[in-house]
């Protein structure tokens, strides 16, 4: 029997009753929020916080809301509630795409986009999906709100700019017209952790270029976003041959490691063909004129 | 720390450490068996119990964090002597070999029919893709939910039938 060491259990519910909790007891004061992360890493005693501060209750953190130009999301909307959500799928279909395949039905009515980026597991799909869509992540802390972008957010495997005695209460998806994304995963069975997988957000110009792009790559060893692969469609029209030519710098840009899910060549190809089907995905989405070929 | 909640109907109250998890407090504290212990890594689903009516594996919550909620286990689905479709469904269609994923099965099923009355099979298959059948016996599970969709008001048995 897997059983957590023994801790001290409070309920939050409110962000200032949150930051109180984790200042009045300290380092060793760990939130939980869905659990699916947290509690697997208590069970295996590689997590072992004296104190959990459980955040379920605060209801404020739950929205998921168009304001302007941005959409909100609270750090405490769980995968179940993006994916139902209709305004999600509308403005940002990679966000879909990803939490369809994010591990099973089951699990996505507990875990949460919050602990998902805060977990910041390699092989964690929303890290890729908001890096691909510039989100900004809201902090706060003890000495107030911080707002912080996507790249300065993920620090690597398992680290974030989230303070100990801090906490993600959002993120911020800019909304941007015209428009397109996709998201890809190749997984060994439901529920698994990728294997590989891709992300692409596009802007189209009026002229039909492409006017912004934005690649990211999942458990394939790429920290942050493919950056001459995305500069490579800038500026120019859609077609296959674009296509093929940011697919193949994105597997340049991979450094994938050989484990029980692939071998390096197999994992590299994958960043390949990945990046091409989320492009003419995303292209498509954006009302670009038909990608010849593939 | 006393959690209070309510199970199948019932309030209960229990004085428990705060590490207990749901799935525990079931089995051991409650003594409500009909929930299933399996993998205790999330992965195979036989935990799954219904909170708040939502599919929820119960390896992987806490008592704790479950307090002031609404759990519904196995033993809560049956109406008296008279079985949810969804048991009946897997008694017609034998949606069961082995048994031991049946639970978790079951309880998902339920939340799927109740959100969605008539599923088609890929929306079925969907919503049990998180559990695990280790007789491989999908085909005839996905059958017994298809037979309760069709069976929505409880069915009575065969003996009564016959009868």
């Amino acid at each position: 029997m897997q059983v957590p060491a023994p801790f001290e259990y409070a309920r939050a519910t409110s962000v200032r009753d949150v930051l109180e909790l984790l200042e009045r007891h300290g380092p060793e004061s760990h939130v939980i929020a869905g659990g699916h992360s947290l509690l697997p890493m208590m069970k295996l005693r590689l997590a072992r916080p004296e104190w959990l501060i459980d955040i379920n209750d605060v209801v404020e953190l739950r929205h998921i809301a168009e304001d302007g130009d941005v959409l909100r999301v609270g750090a405490l909307a769980r995968h179940a509630d993006l994916l139902a959500s209709e305004v999600v799928g509308r403005l940002f279909p990679l966000v879909h795409d990803a939490e369809k395949v994010i591990a099973d039905p089951v699990v996505r009515n507990r875990g949460t986009i919050g602990g998902s980026l805060g977990q910041a597991d390699p092989a964690e799909d929303l890290t890729t999906v908001c890096d691909v869509l510039r989100a900004q992540v809201v902090i706060a802390g003890p000495s107030g709100e911080r707002v912080v972008d996507m790249a300065d957010f993920h620090r690597g495997p398992y680290e974030t700019a989230c303070e100990q005695n801090e906490l993600i209460t959002e993120v911020r998806f800019p909304i941007r017209a015209r428009s397109g994304s996709a998201y890809e995963k190749v997984e060994r069975r439901v529920g698994d952790w990728a294997v590989g997988a891709a992300g692409a957000a596009l802007q189209m110009a009026d002229d039909g270029t492409i006017a912004d792009a934005a690649i990211g790559l999942t458990a394939l060893g790429l920290e942050g976003l493919a950056t001459d692969a995305a500069a490579v469609l800038v500026g120019q029209r859609p077609s296959e041959g674009l296509v093929a030519e940011a697919g193949r710098l994105a597997a340049e840009a991979s450094s994938p490691v050989e484990d029980q899910r692939g071998p390096v060549d197999y994992k590299r190809h994958l960043a390949d063909e990945l990046t091409r089907r989320v492009l003419r995905r995303a292209l498509d989405r954006a009302g670009a004129t038909a990608v010849q070929g593939g | 720390m006393h959690v209070t909640m309510t199970v199948n109907g019932t309030e209960v109250t229990r004085n428990v450490e705060p590490r207990l998890l749901l799935v525990h407090f079931l089995r051991e504290t409650l003594g409500l068996t009909g929930t299933h212990w399996g993998c205790d890594t999330s992965n195979c689903g036989t935990c799954v119990v219904l909170v708040d009516g939502e599919p929820v594996k119960s390896c992987t919550a806490l008592a704790a964090m479950t307090a002031g909620h609404e759990v519904r286990t196995v033993e809560g689905m049956a109406d008296g002597g008279t079985l949810d479709p969804v048991q009946q469904g897997f008694m017609e269609a034998h949606g069961l070999q082995c048994g031991f994923c049946t639970p978790g099965m079951m309880l998902t099923a339920r939340a799927l029919l109740d959100r969605e009355p008539d599923p088609d099979e890929a929306t079925i298959r969907e919503a049990i893709s998180g559990q695990i059948c280790r007789c491989t016996g999908y085909a005839t599970i996905v059958r017994s939910i298809q037979w309760a969709a069709a069976h929505p008001a409880a069915a009575p048995s065969e003996q009564e039938v016959t009868a």
